[in-house]
């Protein structure tokens, strides 16, 4: 087993300085999230501005708690979605979706997912998958929570 | 790793003698894994691997005496029966049990702990009723911790529990405030599954009964590792599951008195579990059949009676005194690691062969991963404890778990391993 596929120097670099954690104000939605056979949390909060319908991510803040692949995961995603159209960030996370259910069969888009194609050998390891996904998903339900889009 | 070489493996004082013969009674420890590595398996808390003679007891009995039990009349179903009970009679002597008919099988040790804390919610002698009291402790496998939170929440009563000190015993110094007149269960664990303390079972089920609590002893964790006599330390009741044992998943195992047992009411209506049957109302079978309702895991209980024969046939005592061995040479070996805490008892003899640990800058699943593409099984989470784990400060540990046929290079192996990550993940 490749251990160099699964810890990509990127997923480390972000694992050991986190982009936009910690929990911030001001914030609409907040939501806890926990992957109950590992135990990893995320407490996640996102601002969101603008036209009802066509708001923007402004800000997502978070406290994670988990491994590497959790960790980075979340500071990918933090970059990936702040400053987007609601509609896009939720694009984006369907697109990281895909690929982490690709079992290492989809290619990614390094247009979209930046970063987050260093994610595509979690793929490979059905046991992580989940670690890598947590704060996406926490993210999409705190945006589902406070968003009128969609 | 220059600290560990001139450690000398070959010398260790208490392990099983002919381990490399033993080892051979393991068919999967010859396994290769991805990359052509051998199988290091320190996982055995989880489950336990099994030898040929359980694996070829199951198969034999499913090529050749295959039928129903009780209830089948012919050869098969009579040999079928047969091979059932005698698993019931292998259980009873590996518990030292007074009687055979006190041994319930059930599908694990959490189905046996429900049945318990479930028929205690029924009117009866045994009943927990609103105010009465339950006492568990702070390190319990979840269980023997949920079971109990049901039962209370459902009967108003109150659930209390022991808590543990920094070393990771049981905090006995308020045992006369938490063992009352009202408590009615003393609820426990003999070894815990994370810290891998050893709980004085006996003195507290001498406390327990001068209040008339009712005592029950999860022995999961004790069961593959210490003779086990119910009688000696007076438990009420006591579980264990099959797979822990090298016996196979599917089959647990529920000990109770048996005056105990026949206080309490059935737990699962349906066949089997009767005396007669009408349609307005039933009357039930004696123990143990009153609480097996249904067909039984009939070839797993085979197999668990096969595993605790070979477990009685290399001797408790010589088991305990290997894993004792294996496990003060794990914690020697993790002393020698910068960086790494051990949670739980560090004195060998107090404790039992699950050693759970923190590597500071490295998250335990990244661990696990790392060693598992070394070929080292290991596991990593809050393995099913979490308040034990709140209780150190901690979300989740790495836990490296041993059995009769560890070897003292397979503990070099996963000290090696440590060593590997912490640099893979440049902490040093």
């Amino acid at each position: 087993m490749d251990l160099d596929s699964l810890y990509q120097e990127i997923i480390l670099d972000h694992y050991r300085s986190p982009h936009h954690a910690g929990l911030r104000e001001p914030f609409e939605a907040e939501v806890h999230h926990v992957n109950p056979t590992c135990g990893d949390e995320v407490t996640l909060r996102v601002h969101l501005e603008g036209e009802p319908g066509a708001e923007t991510v402004t800000d997502v803040s978070y406290d994670a708690e988990g491994c590497s692949i959790s960790q980075a995961a979340a500071s990918v995603m933090a970059d990936l979605v702040i400053g987007q159209p609601v509609q896009k960030a939720l694009a984006t996370h369907e697109a990281f979706v895909e690929l982490m259910h690709g079992r290492g069969k989809v290619e990614p888009d390094e247009e979209v997912l930046e970063d987050g194609i260093a994610f595509a050998g979690v793929a490979k390891f059905p046991a992580r998958i989940k670690c890598a996904l947590l704060s996406w998903m926490a993210f999409k339900d705190a945006t589902a929570q406070a968003s009128t889009v969609g | 790793m220059s600290s560990m070489s001139s450690m000398s493996s070959t010398a260790l004082a208490g392990l099983l003698p002919g381990l490399e013969i033993i080892r051979k009674d393991f068919p999967i420890l010859e396994r290769r894994l991805s990359g052509d590595l051998p199988l290091v398996y320190l996982d055995s808390a989880n489950t336990s691997q099994k030898p040929q003679c359980v694996i070829d007891s199951m198969v034999d009995h499913l090529e050749r005496h295959n039928a129903n039990v009780a209830r089948a009349m012919h050869q098969l179903g009579a040999e079928s029966s047969g091979a059932f009970e005698d698993a019931r009679d292998k259980v009873a002597a590996f518990l030292n049990a007074p009687s055979r008919d006190e041994v319930i099988f059930t599908k694990n040790a959490t189905e046996a702990l429900n049945l318990v804390a479930n028929t205690m919610a029924w009117a009866g002698p045994l009943e927990v009723k609103a105010g009465d009291r339950v006492v568990i402790t702070e390190m319990e496998h979840h269980s023997n911790i949920v079971p109990w939170q049901l039962l209370t929440e459902r009967k108003g009563a109150e659930l209390r529990w022991f808590g543990l000190t920094d070393d990771g015993q049981l905090d006995l110094s308020d045992i006369d405030e938490l063992i009352t007149p009202r408590t009615k269960v003393v609820a426990l664990t003999w070894v815990s599954n994370m810290l891998g303390t050893i709980n004085p079972i006996a003195e507290i089920a001498r406390r327990a009964h001068e209040v008339g609590a009712v005592v029950v002893v999860d022995a999961s964790q004790a069961a593959p590792q210490l003779p086990i006599d119910v009688q000696a330390v007076d438990a009420d009741f006591l579980a264990f599951t099959g797979h822990k044992v090298t016996g196979p998943t599917g089959i647990g195992v529920l000990w109770g008195k048996g005056e105990l047992l026949g206080q309490l009411p059935p737990f699962m209506g349906g066949g089997e579990m009767i005396e007669t049957v009408t349609m307005e109302r039933s009357t039930y079978a004696g123990i143990p059949h009153r609480f097996e309702a249904g067909t039984p895991p009939i070839v797993e209980a085979v197999g668990l009676g096969f595993a605790v024969d070979y477990l009685t046939e290399i001797g408790l005592d010589n088991i305990h005194r290997h894993e004792q061995a294996i496990t003060g040479y794990l914690l020697d070996g993790l002393a020698t690691v910068p960086g790494v805490s051990v949670m739980g008892p560090l004195d060998p003899t107090m404790r039992g062969g699950a050693v759970s640990f923190e590597i500071a800058g490295v998250h335990p699943h990244d661990v696990a991963q790392t060693l598992d593409a070394r070929g080292i099984a290991v596991r990593a989470g809050h393995h099913c404890a979490k308040p034990a784990h709140k209780r150190f400060g901690v979300q989740s540990s790495t836990r490296a778990s041993s059995y009769l046929y560890t070897t003292p290079a397979e503990i070099d192996a996963l000290i090696e391993g440590i060593n590997y990550t912490k640099n893979y993940f440049k902490v040093v």
